[in-house]
Formats: structure tokens, sequence, C-alpha cells
């Protein structure tokens, strides 16, 4: 650190061994570095999905068959929470936040993140928060069960850990806005001469209006678990009927949050597709205007339809009217983005290595979520399948077909520049095609037994539906499975370097700075601002 | 292990004998529950065009890709053209859908309308959620006065702790005492809770209505057939949320009225003087049936409690000679414990008995019904 | 010290060495919510640990901060970076409003729904005897729907808030002007200034101590005063926390012009936190008529 300060001449000249590249564990400790940094991040979220995938498969384990075998229901419904929030606040925001770091600076030519300290606050920061979540299973009373909505007043009923996970989340809170103030700075500070933001790749466009979005609504949250926190232990009753509160307004509170937040979790996820469909189809993104005009419209919208995820409350008619009208909207804009990736294929060149089919899996699979969500839009719809098995096939389709299949997407697409070596693409094949398989086992039998009236958070229901919940719970485990075979025979070869040398630039029609440097990128790049040529895709000097 | 235990599962699983049940859900069912209401045959229509709707557009937008999947790959020689933009498509393909959304929206919202209009009804009951039961009170109508709690079945409970429950076709949806309503009325429920919030639903009434805490919300529903129909409570409220079924048994308008009489006379005959002096064995028989009515589902039959729930067994409150302590939180409640000023005087002296003459608790005490007065006075 | 313009030897685009400091702050937060956590069940170690973090926390800061001084002191700070610095700064304070944000939505719902809601005949079902107004205890209400809310009185705009309210305004005079002589040049004067703004903020503090300590003991009016107690004291509460906060930063700033730092020229640590106080200013005139008048 103060190695800098001791010849702050040292800098002036843009040769890559100027600072020595750390080594040891101070590389990965005291990172500043955002490729390090967004290493940490993609490891951190990887594990988080492991706990998180542990968590559901105790749950599918527990529903394989009617019945209590393994769980009593108060553990199930640990389980439940906590692998709604490790996998919501663990799993898939670190992830792109991760993306976001390795590429971001090297898609819009700039050094390094803006804030390089802060930067890796943000990523140390989620260390206490995850350990103190992850502890909470062995605090007395056990973890929160209250749902990863955390509703009152039964968050109020709820032992010590509720509060170990309060002040987790705002951790975590902090962590994200320190993350998006940062990224949103380095977009609109440090892009390359040339490179304007219309001419900016879409991932770092869907970022920088998911950042938006994240420092909009993570205080909203912070401020929601707070009054939770005061109405636990101060007095205070802000959900509290007897005292004049209203347990319904930490809901409108929460979802003020929740609904932004799930936008949080695609968004970028669209950036990624975006970038990779395009490259295979060896053809430009069809109607990249329109593409930003869209994530900017999906970002606006979801500030107004929070309330779709409460028609069961019992608002006035006017309310429901309003946030069924509003949520139905949603549709066209996200109709733009899937159309204008078709026709970015249309009449392409197209080929299908593992991050295409990722992406096409993400497309076709996604939409179906997309289309159940915008039935449980419908309020009067919605009044038989909220808080049933419905609800969660939906928002598996969008969450995990959805973000985690763009996760995969990108790692595939981009993880030969961040480790320099090929993946096999006959592994990549399996690990999609089972993953596909064994997703749809697990998860379209949940809309049946949505509709067929199962709730949501049950450890036992009527014997009707134990074949579909055993039809699931296998899915479940085959997609277990599949990760583990990607761990073990994807991800471990990659970040040993076994397998072919990756080129600077593998896919033959990908487009973007990041192709502009060498495979595995390295450690210092772009540390003078390169020149561009018009399309700001190519470095020219 | 694991795939063994899901192997041998697995096979005791083809084995199960169920059949559908009529009211509740059938085995492996696709679709919403059979409608008995209007408002519930609205919400399958509308969720079938919904269905339909999407399913068109969705053979259409992926027929597209697909084709283009096949033709305009690589290998089959496909070269890439060079269009990247055209705004008259665009605009196409965001005015159709916007067009499509609003000719989706219009008949659900006649439905929203009708779903809300809670006014008119026949019969007015409130049903409070319960950490974890319901209880019902007639408040308006025929059968006005009546007011009972409703419980799972307690073997039902007790087969799920099992872990190898019995094929039963109304597993974990039997209760104690349904709540009964007459053919053809328009029954508007009340909803509210005592604790935490739960949700009312019958999926073949269309019905799903939050029970918050602290305020009364509304919903309703007009039966159109008899028979038994069956709902589970729809929002989390801790550890039992699985175990507090709804069950309502529609009748014939006569039948009702009979039902309503019965009800009447049986609660005359239970309005017991509250002066009458107990003996202990009398009140431990009845206080039995009212602690396994009640408190069992929390406390557990064998009066230990489980996790936040506290034990009775041996409890200092509940051993006290002094009665007042335990009338007190019966009658006050205390945190997760609610009060339970719904059960008689002699009910709650029954109870309190049979606590402090159970298991090990070995008082002798007698707690009177008077006693209860004089603590409900306080 | 040397005065920090751009100059020959600046990079382009500072990105500093590695720097431990990022993850000793976060192993002080673990010590501070592990603390908290356990120090409100009841386990009186989690003070210490809260403590503990909260020192260990701060020392980092201190370390940290120094560190950026320096290199900003040292030359190292490009306009760019200085660029970079008013956008965080300007987001940061964006969020805070979102933050506040969610305190004002809990007034508002609650005056404008959940207290009418409870009062409405409808509701008389289960508090027949709860007369629904604001503030809680008017005329004819009763404080809470369950009666479990002792009487209290509610704290009026008179004389406190309104000297309050006069002393944060006087004090975005001051800071004016410290800003506009440290332009000038005049840094005696600056200093001056900057003492007179952050003495304002403590002052401030200090009455709406005395003003809390009233309530408590005059007016009986506490946390748990039911739902007027609850956003009074979240609101009021929150924004103290920020005015101490604010106060904060401006007394290192002032601090750091005694140790001759910032030119009239360059100055962004000066004017960030010269934007944050302003931005607790404003947001004390919206509780001002917000919670004290209306
Ligand atoms: C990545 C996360 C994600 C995404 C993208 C979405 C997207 C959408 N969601 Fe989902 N949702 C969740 C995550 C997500 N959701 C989660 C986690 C929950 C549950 C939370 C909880 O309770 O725990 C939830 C719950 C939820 C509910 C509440 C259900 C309930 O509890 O009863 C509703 C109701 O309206 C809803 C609606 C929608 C809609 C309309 C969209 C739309 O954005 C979808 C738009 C997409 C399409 C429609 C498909 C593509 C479009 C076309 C091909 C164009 C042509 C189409 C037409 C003209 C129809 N969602
Ligand atoms: C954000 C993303 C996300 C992701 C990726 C997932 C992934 C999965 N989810 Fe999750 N889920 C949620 C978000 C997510 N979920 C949320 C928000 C809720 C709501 C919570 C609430 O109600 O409060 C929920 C609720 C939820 C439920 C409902 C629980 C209930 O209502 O009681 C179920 C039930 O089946 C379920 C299942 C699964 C399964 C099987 C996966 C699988 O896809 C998981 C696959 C991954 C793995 C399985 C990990 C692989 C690793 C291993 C297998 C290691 C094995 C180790 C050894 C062999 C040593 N989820
Ligand atoms: Cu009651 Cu769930
Ligand atoms: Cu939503």
């Amino acid at each position: 650190m103060s190695a800098v300060l001791d010849h702050p001449t040292g800098h002036v000249h843009d040769h890559h061994d100027d600072h020595h590249a750390p080594t040891g564990w101070r590389r990965w400790v005291f990172a500043t570095n955002h490729k390090d940094i967004g290493t940490l991040y993609l490891l951190f979220s990887f594990t988080m999905l492991m706990v998180g995938g542990i968590l559901a498969l105790c749950i599918r384990a527990e529903l394989f068959r009617p019945g209590l075998q393994f769980f009593n229901p108060e553990l199930f419904n640990q389980f439940t929470t906590m692998h709604g929030l490790i996998m919501v606040f663990g799993a898939i925001m670190p992830a792109f936040v991760g993306f976001a770091n390795w590429m971001i600076p090297l898609q819009i030519g700039a050094s390094d993140m803006a804030f390089a300290r802060m930067n890796n606050f943000s990523f140390w920061l989620m260390i206490p928060a995850a350990l103190m979540l992850v502890g909470s299973f062995f605090m007395p009373g056990g973890a929160p069960a209250a749902g990863w909505t955390l509703y009152a007043p039964l968050t109020l009923q709820m032992g010590p850990s509720m509060d170990a996970g309060i002040f987790a989340m705002h951790i975590l809170g902090a962590s994200s806005i320190m993350g998006s103030i940062n990224i949103i700075v380095t977009i609109l500070n440090m892009r390359a001469p040339g490179m304007t933001l219309m001419k900016m790749p879409m991932f770092a466009w869907t970022w920088l209006i998911t950042a938006y979005l994240l420092i909009a609504v993570m205080p909203v949250l912070a401020g929601a678990i707070t009054m939770t926190l005061t109405d636990r232990h101060f007095g205070t009753s802000f959900f509290t009927p007897a005292g004049g509160g209203d347990p319904v307004m930490y809901q409108h509170i929460f979802w003020f949050f929740g609904h932004p937040e799930v936008y949080i979790m695609i968004l970028p996820a669209f950036g990624i597709i975006s970038q990779i469909v395009p490259a295979f189809a060896r053809k430009r993104l069809f109607g990249y205007a329109s593409m930003v005009y869209a994530t900017a419209s999906i970002a606006i919208l979801s500030f107004i339809v929070w309330a779709h995820h409460m028609f069961a409350t019992g608002m006035p008619v006017t309310g429901q009217l309003f946030f069924m009208y509003a949520t139905m909207l949603i549709a066209v804009p996200t109709g733009v983005k899937i159309f204008n990736w078709l026709a970015t294929m249309w009449r392409g060149s197209m080929t299908f290595e593992t991050p295409m089919l990722w992406a096409i899996g993400f497309i076709f699979v996604f939409t179906m979520g997309g289309f159940t969500g915008l039935i449980c839009a419908v309020a009067p719809v919605d009044i038989q399948i909220q808080d049933t098995y419905y609800v969660v096939a939906h928002f598996h389709y969008v969450l995990v077909a959805g973000s985690l299949y763009a996760l995969f997407a990108g790692v595939y697409y981009w993880g030969p520049k961040w480790t320099g070596v090929m993946y096999s693409e006959t592994r990549g094949k399996i690990h999609f095609w089972g993953s596909l398989i064994f997703f749809n086992i697990t998860f379209f039998p949940m809309h049946f037994l949505g509709l067929a009236g199962m709730p949501r958070r049950y450890a036992d229901y009527p014997m009707q539906f134990a074949d579909f919940n055993a039809l699931a719970s296998i899915g479940a485990f085959g997609f277990g499975f599949m990760q583990v075979y990607f761990f073990l025979f994807v991800v471990i070869p990659m970040m040993r370097g076994q397998g072919a040398k990756a080129p600077q630039k593998p896919w033959e029609a990908a487009e973007g700075l990041e192709w502009e440097v060498p495979s595995p990128a390295p450690f210092h790049t772009f540390e003078n601002p390169p020149k561009l040529d018009v399309t700001a895709t190519k470095v020219i000097g | 292990m694991v795939g063994l235990t899901g192997l041998s599962a697995l096979a005791s699983q083809a084995a199960w004998a169920v059949n559908d049940l009529k009211g509740g859900p059938a085995v492996n069912q696709i679709n919403l529950q059979t409608p008995v209401t209007k408002i519930a045959q609205e919400q399958m229509w509308l969720h079938n065009m919904m269905l339909v709707l999407c399913l068109v557009i969705f053979i259409a937008v992926f027929g597209v890709m697909f084709y283009s999947i096949f033709k305009h790959r690589k290998s089959k020689g496909a070269v890439s053209a060079n269009f990247h933009e055209s705004v008259k498509v665009e605009i196409a393909w965001t005015i159709v859908p916007f067009i499509i959304v609003i000719l989706m929206a219009l008949p659900a919202t006649k439905v929203v309308v009708a779903m809300k209009d809670t006014t008119n009804a026949d019969i007015t009951i409130k049903a409070t959620g319960y950490q974890w039961k319901w209880g019902y009170d007639y408040v308006k109508g025929e059968g006005a006065g009546i007011g009972f709690v409703s419980t799972l079945d307690a073997s039902h409970r007790a087969m799920s702790d099992s872990g190898n429950p019995g094929e039963v076709d109304d597993y974990l949806l039997k209760v104690d005492n349904p709540l009964v309503v007459p053919v053809g009325r328009k029954i508007r429920i009340i909803t509210t809770a005592d604790d935490v919030i739960h949700a009312w639903s019958v999926p073949s009434f269309g019905v799903k209505q939050d029970a918050i805490p602290g305020f009364v919300r509304d919903t309703w529903f007009k039966a159109e057939q008899t028979g038994d129909f069956y709902g589970q409570c729809a929002e989390l409220c801790g550890k039992e949320h699985a175990y507090m079924p709804i069950h309502v048994k529609v009748l014939e308008p006569k039948a009702y009225s009979a039902w309503v009489a019965d009800e009447q006379k049986k609660i005359a005959a239970k309005a017991d003087d509250p002066n009458k002096e107990w003996k202990l064995d009398e009140l431990i028989a009845r206080g039995e049936k009212v602690y396994t009515a009640n408190c069992a589902v929390c406390h557990r039959p064998d009066g230990k409690g489980a996790g936040p729930i506290k034990p009775l067994d041996g409890s200092a409150i509940v051993l006290s000679d002094k009665h007042s302590d335990q009338l007190e939180v019966l009658l006050r409640g205390r945190n997760a414990m609610p009060a339970w000023t719904q059960l008689s005087d002699t009910e709650l002296a029954a109870v309190a008995t049979f606590t402090k003459n159970s298991w090990s608790n070995k008082t002798g005490q007698v707690v009177q019904p008077a006693e209860v007065v004089a603590e409900r006075a306080k | 010290m040397s005065a920090a313009t751009t100059h020959g030897n600046t990079p382009y685009y500072f990105v500093p060495g590695p720097s431990r400091h990022p993850a000793m702050a976060a192993f002080g937060l673990f010590w501070v919510i592990l603390g908290a956590g356990q120090w409100i069940n009841g386990h009186g170690w989690g003070a210490w640990s809260l403590l503990f973090g909260l020192l260990w926390w701060a020392f980092t800061l201190k370390q940290w901060f120094g560190d950026a001084i320096r290199e900003s002191e040292g030359g190292l700070y490009s306009d760019r970076i200085d660029a970079s610095f008013r956008w965080s700064m300007g987001w940061f304070i964006f969020s805070e409003v979102m933050f506040f944000a969610a305190f004002f939505g809990a007034l508002f719902w609650s005056r404008g729904y959940s207290i009418p809601t409870l009062g409405s005949l409808d509701n008389a079902l289960l508090w027949p005897d709860f007369n629904g107004l604001w503030p809680s205890n008017a005329p004819g209400s009763t404080a809470s729907p369950a009666g479990t809310v002792e009487a209290f009185a509610i704290m009026g705009p008179w004389p406190i808030p309104t000297i309050n309210t006069a002393l944060l305004l006087t004090s975005g005079v001051t800071l004016t002007i410290a800003h506009h002589a440290l332009i000038a040049g005049h840094r005696a004067r600056t200093i001056a200034f900057m003492w007179a703004t952050v003495l304002l903020g403590i002052v401030f503090l200090g009455f709406q101590g005395y003003e809390y300590h009233h309530a408590y003991e005059d007016l009986n009016l506490k946390l748990n005063s039911g739902i007027y107690g609850s956003t009074f004291f979240m609101l009021t509460g929150f924004h103290g926390f920020h005015v101490f906060v604010g106060m904060l930063m401006l007394l290192f700033i002032t601090l750091r012009l005694m140790k001759g730092h910032f030119t009239p020229d360059r100055h962004f640590g000066f004017e960030g936190a010269a934007w944050y106080w302003h931005f607790v200013d404003v947001v004390w005139l919206g509780l001002y008529v917000i919670v004290y008048w209306l």
C-alpha cells in the first residue's frame, strides 16, 4: 500500500511489471485489483450456492414423501428461510457483482474500478455477514424461520438469531451500496475516450441500471429491518397494532425493496445474454438502443408494482387494479428484449458452443417463468395461487433458469479470459443438458402442485400431492449433482489451468475490449486509456 | 445413503392408494380445483385464458427461434446478414404485446370488482387465525352467536410426526369442528388473527384472504353445491403452519337450520352455572377434553411443549397454589400464548385443574369456575 | 504541504496498491454485529465485543483515510479522481435519502392508513374503544388501540425544535461563508467559520439531547409510546445520528484545514462534507414541518 507512496513517480509509466503482482494470501486479502476481487466474489458466491443448494436439498428430501421423515417443521422453516436468503443475497447478487468487477473495467477500457480499496471492502463485508447468517443455525432457537421475506409479526417471535440476521442484512446492504456506487462511478467516469454511453457493451449498461436500483432500494430494506429490530427490542410499535402500528406496513416497505430486488437479479443476466447471443450468431445485437430503453423501462416500472405480492392482504379494488395493470405492463419491455435476441439470431450464422447453449436455454426457460409471472399478476388468478408452489415454480424459473443460467453462460463465455484455458466442450454440454433436464423435472411439476392448491413453506402435505413432490425431489438431486459435476470437472480444471490454452479471442465473432487483451487477462490492463476505433470495440493505439 | 433411502421410499411411493378428495385436491391434479362458486369459475376461466394465450405466444415466438436455430446455423453454410435495427418492427413488437396485455387485463378487471364486493351478505362469520388453529364466530345472520375453534385432527398430526402417514384421503385436512354454512347464500368471512398473519383459503371457493392481527379484512363466497370443501392456511405462521387446515361443510338450508338449532342447544347446555362447585375428577375429565381441543397442538399431549412453547409439565406457574398465576396467563396471554377469553369460565377452570393434576403434576388442587370469574373481572 | 494540484507525475487514474484496511475494517464490523446481536439479547459480553469492534473499525478507518489523504496531498489524484469523488458522494447521499424515505413512509402510512383504519367502524369488532386520531394523544383519542400506551404529551415545535431549525440554518450559512473564504484563499477565516459550524452542530445535538430528556421526563413521551413515539424517535433519532456523523466530518475537515490541506481550487474533501451537511439540513426542514408542525 504505502509502497506506492514511497515512489509515486513509478506510476507514470505503464510497464506492467511496475508494481509486482502481490503473491500468497496477501494478494487476496489485501486485494485492490478488480480482477482479483472479481474472482473472490465469484468463489464466494459459488460457495454460497453450495450452501443454499444443500439447504434446498434438505427441503426436497423432507418433501420427497408425505409425513415428517428427517426434520421437524421448525427446522424445515429455517431451511426454507435460509435457503432463500442465502441464494438471493449470498449466491446470485454477489455472483453478478463478481462479473461486474471482472468485466466492466475491461469492457469500458478502464484501469480498474473507481475506488479500488472500497471495492475490496464491499467484498470483505460479506464475510462477517455470511458467517452471521450461517452461524445463526447454531444460535439458541436456531436460524430465523420467518421466510426470506421476514414478515412481521412472525419475526417478532424469532429468537436471537433474528437479530444476527438483521445485522447481517444491514452489512450486506452497505456492501451492495458501496459496490453499486463503485460501478456507477466507474461507468460514468472511467470510460476510455470514444466509449460513449451508447457504444457501451450491454452488460455494462444493464449493470449501470441495476446499480441505480440497488442504491435506491437497499436502504429501504435496511429501514424495514431496522424497524423490526426496534420493535423486537426497544418497545416501538411499527408493526404492532396494539400500539397503532400495522404488520402490512412491513410488507409494503419490504416489497418496495423486494420487487426491484428481483430485477436486480435479472437485469445483469440480460446483459450477459446480450453479449453472448451476437457473438455466436455472428451478427451485431439487434436493436441496441431499444435494449437500453427496455432495460431502463423495466427498472422504472419495477418501483410501482410491489403490491402484486400482496393481493391477498386485502387491498381496495383500485389498489388491486393499479398494481395488476402496472405489473402486466412489464411484459412489454421484457418482450422487447426477447424479440431483440431473436432478431439477432435471425439470419445469423450460428454455432452452439456451451455459452450459446446456456443463452438459448436461458431465453427459452426464462420466458416460461415470465409467462407464469404474468399469470400471477392477474389478481383474481393470484388469489388462487399466491403462497402456493405455483409461485415457487415461477420464481425458480426466473431465478434458476434465468439468473443462474445466465451466470453459467457467462462463466463459459468469459472463463477462458479469466483463466487462460478453455473448458472442455463435452463437459460443458453435459452440464448444460443435464441441468436443463433436471431443472425442468424439479420445477415443472411445481406448477401443478400450486394450481392444485399446495401451499408453500409446508413441511408436510396432503397425500394427493405425493407423486409430483417425489418427482421434484428426484429432479432436485439430479440438478444438484450436475452442479457438483460442474464444480469438479469444469471449474476446478479451469482454476488449475488444465485445458487447451485459450486464445486472446476464443469466439470468432465476439466483440468488445475484453477480447483486445491477452488470455488470461494480465494483472493490469488499460492503465492508460486506450485509443478506440469508432465502434469502440477495438483498440487502435 | 441418501440414494438408498430415496430408492426404498420410491418403492413405497408407487404403492400409495389415495383417492381424489372431493372438495379438495385430486390425485396428481394439474389445474385449479373444481370450482363451486362463480368467482372460482371465473378465476378458472381467466387462468385457462391466460394459459392458452401464453402458450400460443410461446409457440409462436419459439417456433421462430427454433426455425432460426435450425436454418441459420454456420454448419449449414448460413452467412450472417447485416441488419441490426428496424424502427418499424421494434415499434410493432412494442405495441402488439401492449395490446395483448390490455386484452388480458380487461376480463380480469371485472372479476376483481366482483371479488371485492362483500356487501349484502346473508351470513357474516369471523375467522380468527391462532397459532395454530382457526376460531369461527358467527357474527350476523342465521346462526349468530355460535362460536367454536377448529383444529386439525390430532391423529393426523401424529401420523405426520411418525414419518409414515397412512393412506387417508383427507390427510392433514380433517378437523374436529368444520365451519358449517348453507348452500346458495352469500357468506361474508371477516378475517383477523390473534398472533401472526395467517391466511384463510379455500381453493374451490376461489377465496384466499390474509388474516392480519389487529385488523379486520373480509372476503366472501356463495357455494353452489353442498358437500365438504377444504383449504389450508396460506401464510407462513410459524412451525405448525402446515397443520391448520380449513374445512367447510356446505349444507342444504334446512339442514343448516337444523345444525344451528342443535348448536344453540349445545350452547345453552354448555352455559354451565359458573357458581357451581365441581369435584376434582369431574373437572379433570372435562379439562382433558378442553386441553385436547385447544392446548395440545402447542403444548403437546404430554404437556412438554416444544421450542418456544413452554412446557406445562413441571411448570412453576401450573404447580403454584396461587391459582391466579395460571389463570392470568390463560386469560391475558403471555408472549406466544394467546388469551383464551373465548372459553367459558367452567372450561378454563376445568383445563387449569386438568393441568394441575396431569403428567408429573400431582397437586390435587381444584380450580373452581368462580375463581375464573373473579380473575376475569380483574 | 505541497498543493494538491495535477502536475507532471500525477497518474491518469491512481489505483492504490494492496491494502489491509478493507479486510481489517470488515473484521472490526464482524465484532460489531456479533456483539450488538448478543447484547440486545441480554448477553453482557456483547457490549465488549461491540466496543472492541467499533474501536478497531474506527482505528482502521483512521489509517485508511490517512492513506487516502496522503495520496491526495501527494498529488496522486487527478481531476478524474476528483470527479469520481463527486459522483460517489452524490449517489451516497441519494441512498441516504432513500433510507430516510423508509421511515417517512412509515409515518405517512401510520397517519394516513393504519391509525384511521384501526379506529374505523369495521375494526370496532376488535378495538371497540379505540378512537384513531393523530397525534394519538389528541383530545378524544385513546393513545393506542389496546390501551397499553400510557398517556403522553406530544412534542410541539416550540421552542427547542425551532431553535434547532435556526441553529442548523445558521450553520448552513457559516459553512457557505467558510467555503467562500477558502476559495478566496482566506484560510484563517475559513477555519474560524468552520469551527463555528461544528459548534452549531454540537449545540444542536445538545438541544436534541435535552429535548429527549424533556420528552422522557416531563411528557412521558417514549419509544414505547405507541406509533407516535416510534415514528417520532425513529425519525428524529436517525436524523440526529446523521447530524453527529456530519459534525464529525466537518470536524475532521477543519482539522485538516488547520494542517494546511486543501487549496482554493481543489478541496473536494471539504465540499463533500459540506454537501452532506446541507443534506442533513434539508432533511431537518422536512422533519420540522412534518413531524413537529403537521
Ligand atoms: C429474477 C427474478 C424475477 C423476475 C425476472 C420476475 C418477473 C416477473 N414476476 Fe416474479 N417473482 C420473483 C422473481 C422474479 N419475477 C420472486 C422471487 C417472487 C416470489 C417472492 C416471494 O414471495 O418469496 C416473485 C413473485 C411474483 C408475483 C407474486 C406472486 C405471489 O406471491 O402471489 C408476481 C405477481 O404479479 C410476479 C410477477 C412477475 C411478472 C409479471 C414478471 C415479469 O417481469 C415477467 C415478464 C416476462 C414475460 C412476460 C415473458 C417474455 C415476454 C414476451 C415473450 C412478450 C410477449 C408477451 C406477452 C404479450 C404476454 N412475480
Ligand atoms: C435465488 C436463487 C435461488 C436458487 C438458485 C434456488 C435453487 C433451488 N431451490 Fe429455491 N428458493 C429461492 C431462491 C432460489 N432457489 C427463494 C427466494 C425461495 C423462497 C424462500 C422462502 O419461501 O422464504 C426458495 C424456496 C424454495 C423452495 C420452497 C420451500 C418452501 O416453500 O418450503 C424449494 C422447494 O423445493 C426450493 C428448491 C430449490 C432447489 C431444488 C434449487 C436448486 O436449483 C439448487 C441447486 C443447487 C445445488 C443443489 C447445489 C449443488 C451442491 C451440492 C449438491 C452439494 C452436495 C454436496 C455434497 C454431495 C457433499 N426453493
Ligand atoms: Cu396459519 Cu399458516
Ligand atoms: Cu414482484
